[in-house]
């Protein structure tokens, strides 16, 4: 596989208030993207994801560091045109219907006429605004705005796509229609940097992530590798028993009428308290392992950083 | 090609801005009721006609400039549209020249079509058409295009409200620069002369576009003098441009 996106050694810092005061953002950021994958950036708010970002595309110049995009420097001109980006909150020129919007953007790639009039109702069919054409983006919901964002940031066919909290301001049917589109352009075989917040969506679709905290990549890997596969507890929900008949076995979580949800840590004790269940005539409602998640992870790099 | 996007994308946003036309409205009443004066004034009434049009036009083309001018990048930044731009093949020095362009072309079409009713309404009065007034009319809108520039260069770093009043503040300064003359004759201090020669140099002298008066009395003007404001007028600008531009390309868009 080779290497998209290689950042080596980030920094930035912002001066902020009337008597400038600094604030280091970004403190040696390091991580690479490799061809054909889903990248996730994640972090909490405030962690500077957006901030890379903006050093990656050249709106912010970084203080330190370098960042190269196919083997070019991010700022170059050849090195852009392969590269689609959806701001976080996007938001366009309200005074343009979204199809002039998407040709004027075409026109910043030199797209020919034939080539326009084919891709620009393609994207809004691909980003289900193909009713949308001629509307105003002034009369766009915030959904609707993710939606041409992503139809811009694709205008030029794109290799690597830059995606800024995308399911952000989405209702559950618009992201996963979001998500099953973002998995389109991975099998049409391009690399998505996707910068987010909600792990769910992250875990759902990223091959690999990086995990951002206080301006420091803390972890970076395959999913796969970062969580554990092991076991880490069985919730049992059963009805039929008392807590007291289940003392030593497993550790009671909730009482809801007459079920009550157990945490049970030793597989061994799983199948002793099945057959407990059987013993006393009760019912067993559900038995979930709980294998180590994203979130888990998440919360204890927080933690750490 | 890029830069004739962004500009004819600029052009589209300013045609459709409320403030162009709420100035084009006044600029049209102003020429009209310059007939109206003409009526209530005692003397060369024509010449009334002339003098209030020129002046109307010059003065709804300076604030069109400013006040749409001083909103161009600013809200670009504001509104975060330009971050999708900017990460574009684009460079920054494209976008800025397109948007220039963009506000050039508009203040262009607004210029022809305030003329035209200028025209208009000299003709009703002397049934010739003076197309000598477009001469002055074409230095006032080399004036516009210096504004342009102006107000993109404040328009860079800062407010649409402070940008306004950089940009008009330029524009008066620009015209009473000849009070620098008689401030070097009245001052001794050697230091202080050479400051205020250094301000002279650096400051427009806007008045080398009032061609009003000449075209207005039919004075003879001499082509030289013509051809000496018009590329004062074309220096200048690209001076503004070249600075707004490198004031652009380190900014930050945070």
């Amino acid at each position: 596989m080779s290497t998209v996106l290689r950042i080596t050694n980030l920094y930035k810092t912002f001066k902020m208030g009337f008597i400038p005061k600094k604030r280091e953002v970004l403190k040696g950021i390091s991580f690479s993207v490799e061809a054909g994958e889903i990248f996730g950036y994640l972090g909490p708010n405030g962690a500077g994801k957006t901030t890379t970002l903006k050093c990656v595309l050249g709106l912010i110049f970084p203080d330190q560091g370098l960042v190269e995009i196919f083997g070019h420097p991010h700022l170059s001109l050849r090195a852009k045109e392969r590269v689609g980006y959806l701001p976080e909150h996007p938001y366009f020129y309200d005074y343009l219907t979204a199809a002039e919007f998407l040709d004027f953007c075409a026109g910043l790639f030199h797209l020919k006429k034939a080539i326009k009039e084919e891709k620009i109702p393609r994207l809004l069919r691909l980003v289900g605004l193909e009713r949308a054409a001629n509307l105003q983006l002034r009369k766009f919901s915030r959904g609707m705005l993710q939606r041409i964002g992503l139809a811009q940031a694709l205008i030029n066919d794109p290799e690597l796509v830059f995606l800024d909290e995308p399911l952000g301001g989405l209702d559950p049917i618009g992201r996963k229609e979001l998500r099953d589109v973002i998995l389109q352009l991975k099998d049409a075989g391009k690399t998505i940097f996707l910068c987010s917040h909600i792990l769910q969506d992250i875990e759902m679709i990223c091959d690999r992530v990086a995990i951002l905290v206080g301006g420091r990549v803390l972890s970076e890997g395959k999913l796969g590798d970062l969580i554990s596969e092991k076991i880490l507890y069985t919730e049992v929900t059963l009805s039929g028993l008392a807590f007291s008949d289940l003392t030593g076995l497993a550790q009671p979580v909730s009482f809801h009428r007459d079920r009550i949800m157990v945490k049970v840590f030793d597989e061994e004790k799983v199948d002793r308290l099945v057959d407990l269940v059987h013993d006393k005539k009760g019912r067993i409602h559900s038995l979930v392992p709980r294998t180590e998640t994203l979130e888990d992870l998440f919360v204890e790099m927080v933690k750490q950083g | 090609m890029k830069i004739k996007a962004i500009a004819l994308n600029t052009f589209k946003e300013a045609i459709r801005d409320r403030v162009l036309y709420l100035l084009f409205f006044f600029a049209a009443v102003a020429v009209i009721f310059s007939r109206l004066l003409a009526i209530l004034t005692v003397g060369d009434r024509v010449k009334i006609i002339k003098d209030v049009g020129l002046a109307s036009i010059n003065l709804f083309g300076v604030l069109m400039a400013v006040l749409i001018g001083t909103g161009l990048v600013y809200k670009e930044i504001d509104k975060k549209t330009i971050y999708a731009l900017i990460s574009k093949p684009i460079h920054r020095h494209e976008f800025l020249v397109g948007k220039f362009f963009g506000l050039v072309l508009t203040l262009f079409v607004m210029t022809t079509l305030m003329s035209l009713i200028f025209l208009i309404i000299v003709f009703l009065h002397t049934f010739k058409i003076e197309l000598n007034l477009l001469l002055a009319i074409l230095f006032i809108f080399i004036e516009l295009v210096l504004l342009t520039a102006v107000a993109i260069l404040f328009s860079c770093f800062s407010t649409p409200i402070l940008s306004s009043l950089f940009s008009l503040s330029f524009y008066l300064i620009g015209h009473f620069s000849w009070g620098f003359q008689t401030l070097l004759q009245r001052t001794k201090s050697a230091a202080l002369r050479l400051f205020i020669q250094a301000l002279s140099i650096v400051l427009p002298d806007l008045e080398s576009f009032n061609f009003k008066t000449e075209v207005v009395h039919g004075l003879t003007v001499l082509p030289r003098f013509y051809l000496f404001s018009a590329l004062y007028g074309i220096v200048y600008t690209l001076f503004i441009l070249m600075l707004a531009i490198l004031i652009f390309k380190k900014r930050d868009f945070v």
